[in-house]
């Protein structure tokens, strides 16, 4: 079998393990959409007061809480996604299975966590953003070419968010336990990423380090893109050099992993 | 450490046979009173919480570092509304100590009931894998184990939070502070508490049937508490009538608390209904133990 029709499989698997339940996706669905009205609303009343904060205009604010909550699971924003197959399989010894596989690690749990990733965006993402896009207005490209980007940036996406994750589930080879970085992942996550708020109202000087994180590349930049309001190439290349960096990382760390660290197990 | 983990264990095993002991000899009494029976209760949940604070405390620095962290997660909301009050000096018309009165009572309020029953989300997984019959055939009430269950105490995190603000906001909040008002504040808490926890409860009730769709009570508990962060000008007009008439979230805080601030009741209520509140919360309970009746009647084990 050749390496691509085997990460095609894994992926392929990835997708149809989420598409089995049916209705845990469809109460995903329901509590996104729930907090994407709570959280228009707020934002409408944000916008009300300042109007043109961070750059966008109230449609474009609207469109941006329900791009968050249509991207919320797909990239696993606070967690929940393969890494966390990952870190049990670490912690009970599983993964030396996992090693002795004639397959790439990274590869093999990227793959996963992209089938992952595409049925959370089809399954969970894409109603409430029609919800969204029904009942409030939007700020929605017309042109295909904007809409193309914005499929290239959110598979960027989805590449930071996996290099993030794998970095965090790789660690439990030195900690055994995963809750601690689970948590600190689950805080960065939602914070940095602009799930509260867009990165482009934080203040200052804070603001313009958050800009520059991994996590802005996750949720901002696609937004951006979508919604016309910064340069499409540099977004892009911030993005890749993101993806790169981290995977580059994961690399590095799996190699010093399975070198220096014994697998658990009894 | 292991010293500490055996003395866990005993622990825990001290107090589940002395919460059976406790109920069993509420069973040849056949049917007696609700008094009784919520004092049965009572006692069997703390008993299993005090189980699962035991087992916890074997681990302190673990507890102490979740605890933290539970503070920083359930601290994000506020974050929020810190941020956006650097950009802006009112939201809906309110001020930055009269949204905070808004975060403290509802995230006091959940925090309480996210402590008492927050666990209660582990029924879908436990009528899934079938050990929730193991639950049914103990003589303890089946709200009190599943309430209990997996207590975990870092959840205090949430209150000493939302309490901290709360603190905050009525020394700064401009209000002429009178006996009324001052009684309203522990009145709302308790509740608010009781309202969150009619909705942990009734949430569990419909995972008897929809066990997978667990995540559906998130968009009332954690939704309903974040939306209560913000003025209720914030919201829309129907919206604001679904969550003070079909989900009575509005007498948490906004009708009281508009009371309090001395600000026009949503939706042009009545003055007096500040003070129904603690009304809103029984009704509240009552349909929930009723749903919770009718799920726990309607279940049938997994079979396999």
């Amino acid at each position: 079998m050749g390496a691509g029709r085997l990460y095609t499989a894994v992926a392929a698997g990835g997708f149809r393990r989420y598409a089995t339940y049916r209705a845990a996706t469809a109460a995903g669905v329901f509590t996104n959409t729930a907090f994407g009205i709570i959280l228009v609303y707020t934002y409408l009343a944000l916008w009300d007061e300042k109007p043109h904060l961070g750059g966008y205009d109230q449609a474009q604010a609207v469109t941006y809480v329900w791009l968050g909550q249509c991207l919320y699971a797909t990239l696993a924003i606070q967690g929940g996604g393969a890494e966390k197959d990952l870190m049990e399989r670490i912690r009970t010894g599983a993964i030396a299975i996992d090693l002795y596989r004639p397959a790439d690690l990274q590869l093999w749990w990227l793959a996963t966590d992209l089938g992952r990733s595409l049925f959370q965006l089809l399954g969970r993402g894409v109603i409430p953003f029609l919800v969204g896009a029904v009942f409030f207005p939007m700020a929605l490209p017309a042109d295909a070419g904007t809409w193309a980007a914005f499929l290239v940036a959110l598979f960027l996406a989805m590449l930071v968010s996996f290099g993030i994750r794998y970095l965090v589930a790789l660690s439990v080879f030195w900690l055994m336990d995963g809750t601690g970085v689970n948590q600190a992942m689950m805080i960065t996550g939602v914070f940095f990423s602009g799930m509260t708020l867009p990165l482009n109202v934080f203040p200052g000087g804070f603001g313009e380090v958050v800009r520059v994180l991994p996590w802005a590349a996750q949720l901002q930049m696609p937004a951006d893109v979508l919604l016309g309001e910064t340069g499409v190439a540099g977004a892009l290349a911030f993005q890749a050099a993101w993806a790169v960096a981290l995977l580059t990382a994961g690399r590095l760390l799996q190699t010093a992993a399975t070198r220096r660290v014994v697998v658990q197990g009894g | 450490m292991a010293e500490r983990v055996r003395d866990g264990r005993r622990g825990a095993a001290e107090g589940v046979p002395e919460g059976r002991r406790g109920a069993v000899d509420c069973v040849p009494g056949g049917r007696r009173g609700a008094g009784e029976r919520a004092r049965d209760g009572l006692r069997a949940y703390w008993l299993i919480a005090g189980m699962w604070i035991r087992s916890t405390m074997t681990y302190r620095t673990s507890f102490a570092l979740t605890m933290a962290g539970n503070l920083v997660v359930t601290g994000l909301d506020f974050a929020t509304i810190l941020l956006m009050f650097s950009q802006v000096d009112s939201l809906g018309g309110w001020s930055l100590p009269e949204v905070c009165f808004l975060y403290g009572l509802s995230a006091t309020a959940f925090g309480v009931a996210d402590l008492v029953l927050g666990s209660m989300d582990v029924l879908g997984a436990r009528i899934r894998d079938g050990s929730f019959d193991t639950l049914l055939v103990r003589p303890a009430p089946v709200l009190a184990q599943i309430g209990a269950d997996r207590f975990a105490l870092r959840r205090l995190g949430r209150i000493t939070q939302g309490s901290v603000v709360l603190g905050w906001s009525l020394v700064s909040v401009d209000v002429a502070w009178t006996p009324a008002k001052v009684l309203l504040v522990p009145v709302m808490l308790a509740a608010g508490a009781a309202i969150f926890c009619a909705l942990f409860v009734a949430g569990a009730a419909f995972q008897f049937v929809a066990q997978d769709a667990a995540e559906v009570q998130n968009a009332f508990t954690y939704g309903g508490t974040t939306l209560l962060q913000y003025p209720p000008t914030v919201f829309g007009k129907d919206f604001v009538r679904g969550v003070t008439f079909m989900l009575p979230l509005a007498f948490v805080n906004w009708v009281p608390a508009a009371y309090v601030l001395g600000r026009p009741y949503p939706l042009r209520l009545p003055g007096w209904t500040a003070w129904s509140a603690p009304l809103v919360a029984v009704v509240c309970c009552a349909l929930a133990g009723l749903a919770w009746r009718a799920g726990l009647r309607a279940y049938r084990s997994t079979g396999s």
